[in-house]
């Protein structure tokens, strides 16, 4: 089924991100004078302004930092449905949904530790998503 | 160069004559219908204003053309429903630098009749197009939430505190007869109202109006010559975050608001205890609190308390968003500008739901999605 939700269109500083997904990885980047990582992409340090930043591999491990629930019905997305952010174990936080988790302020807690897993919305694109960390994950 | 606080005054202020649904006007003529009535509220015609503020790209000159105004000076500031704060604070800037005499800052929105509106297309190169769009907002409502939770588990705030906040908005709203929503609720009706986006249901989320204001500003010394008792601005601040609720640095605290209010305060020379009367852009029921705390009225996680023991309903010690607010009162997509209008119409004491003896009243916006912001301080006194 075509993916019928709102794709992203990379841009030449995202570029790298989106390629990252569609292999399988999620890429930050990291500031070369502070050490930390940072998101979204960008050329350069946010901290600093430097531009010597290095790419890197997540390691796809984060928790549930907070979301709403939305109820009513949107293209691509069944109500009720998470619009979650997750907080990275390397730091920076993005916008995601929760999937193989019941949409419920009950399964749904905050801090849960949660998995990045990417859904093909087609030959370019797959996007970031998460689920619950398995025991012993 | 800065203003002296005190050294600019608003000298004719106004709404459009309805609001609220108003589907027999576009959205330019809302601008106007606005801009007509601070006008006559100042005694002043369009060849009088010689300064020009409105939100957003070409804006300034849609409007000027329209009214047949010839400025010499003119903001097109765009960050959202608290622009008009950044106008006010702008154009006081402009008026002590002498780059204008009189200003006047429209606003109108067809929000709801969407007659000429402006579209918001998400694009799918901008950065929340990218890391935002995809994952299934569709608007306001399923974004501004969003730190909700974390702020409730960070500070003990609990749904019915929350629901508070509607309750508490809706006894001013009906002390006030052009609000939108004027019937008196409790916790449990809102609690019991239909789910939009957890935690938030119907009740704690604003309506999508029809509706403009418009403000006229000069330099103190002339204010004295204008048909209405001046509203002096006594300090001004703004800041802005990010785009991305997703981004903001501390989901339980907006850094704009920490930037804007204090500088504002500040500027007025004034403390927490000197501020009768408060005005916090409430486009959903957890903006009060934010507010409260980022401006120090109350310390990290006692807003629920502040809010639940009655101190800002009618009758309690710091009267806030007595117009009803954006829940009760209005919310054209940007609703400064009511909360702007609510202000001098407490100081110059011809609100609906009248404070008795406010003496200094700020006015604290938001635009975005916690994006920006701007905070006023007007008073009755010129210092």
């Amino acid at each position: 089924m075509p993916f019928a939700g709102s794709k992203p269109k990379p841009t030449p500083e995202t570029k790298h991100f989106w390629e990252g997904c569609r292999n399988g990885k999620l890429m930050l980047q990291r500031c070369p004078d502070t050490g930390r990582a940072y998101f979204p992409p960008r050329p350069f340090s946010p901290f600093t302004g430097s531009r010597a930043v290095s790419v890197f591999e997540a390691c796809g491990r984060a928790t549930l930092h907070s979301y709403v629930i939305h109820h009513r019905e949107v293209p691509g997305f069944a109500p009720p449905y998470a619009i979650a952010v997750v907080e990275l174990e390397e730091g920076p936080r993005m916008m995601t949904n929760i999937i193989e988790c019941p949409q419920t302020p009950e399964a749904l807690q905050l801090d849960m530790p949660l998995q990045v897993v990417f859904r093909p919305v087609d030959g370019e694109i797959s996007l970031p998503l998460f689920r619950p960390l398995k025991e012993g994950a | 160069m800065a203003y002296k606080p005190g050294s600019v005054a608003v000298v004719g202020a106004a709404e459009t004559t309805r609001i609220g649904v108003v589907p027999d006007m576009s959205q330019i003529m809302l601008h106007a219908d606005a801009a007509l009535n601070a006008m006559a509220d100042a005694g002043l015609q369009p060849r009088d204003i010689d300064g020009l503020a409105c939100v957003g790209q070409m804006m300034p000159q849609q409007i000027a053309h329209y009214l047949g105004i010839s400025p010499r000076w003119v903001d097109g500031t765009g960050v959202g429903g608290c622009s008009f704060m950044l106008h006010v604070r702008h154009a006081a800037a402009a008026i002590a630098a002498g780059y204008a005499t009189t200003v006047l800052i429209t606003h109108g929105e067809s929000g709801k009749s969407r007659v000429n509106a402006t579209p918001r297309p998400p694009e799918p190169e901008s950065l929340a197009g990218q890391f935002e769009a995809p994952f299934g907002p569709a608007g306001p409502a399923t974004l501004f939430p969003i730190p909700v939770l974390r702020y409730m588990k960070a500070t003990g705030t609990t749904h019915e505190h929350l629901a508070m906040v509607a309750v508490v908005q809706r006894e001013w709203a009906a002390q006030n007869p052009r609000a939108m929503f004027q019937e008196r609720v409790t916790v449990e009706e809102v609690l019991a109202s239909r789910m939009v986006a957890y935690p938030f249901r119907l009740l704690q989320c604003c309506p999508v109006t029809d509706g403009g204001g418009a403000l006229i500003l000069t330099a103190a010394e002339r204010a004295a010559d204008f048909p209405a008792p001046p509203v002096y601005l006594l300090g001004s601040g703004e800041s802005v975050e990010t785009t991305m609720v997703s981004q903001m640095e501390d989901f339980t605290s907006s850094r704009a608001f920490r930037v804007a209010g204090p500088t504002a305060m500040k500027m007025a020379g004034i403390s927490h205890a000197d501020v009768s009367h408060l005005m916090i852009y409430d486009a959903f029921a957890h903006l009060p609190l934010y507010g409260l705390e980022d401006l120090g009225f109350c310390a990290r996680g006692e807003a629920k308390d502040f809010i639940w023991e009655g101190n800002t309903r009618p009758g309690g010690t710091l009267p806030m968003n007595t117009n009803g607010g954006g829940l009760s009162y209005t919310h054209t997509g940007m609703y400064g500008m009511f909360a702007l209008q609510e202000s001098v119409r407490q100081v110059r004491g011809t609100a609906p739901a009248q404070v008795p003896g406010v003496k200094i009243s700020v006015a604290h916006g938001v635009g975005g999605m916690f994006s920006s912001s701007g905070t006023v301080v007007f008073g009755k006194e010129r210092p």
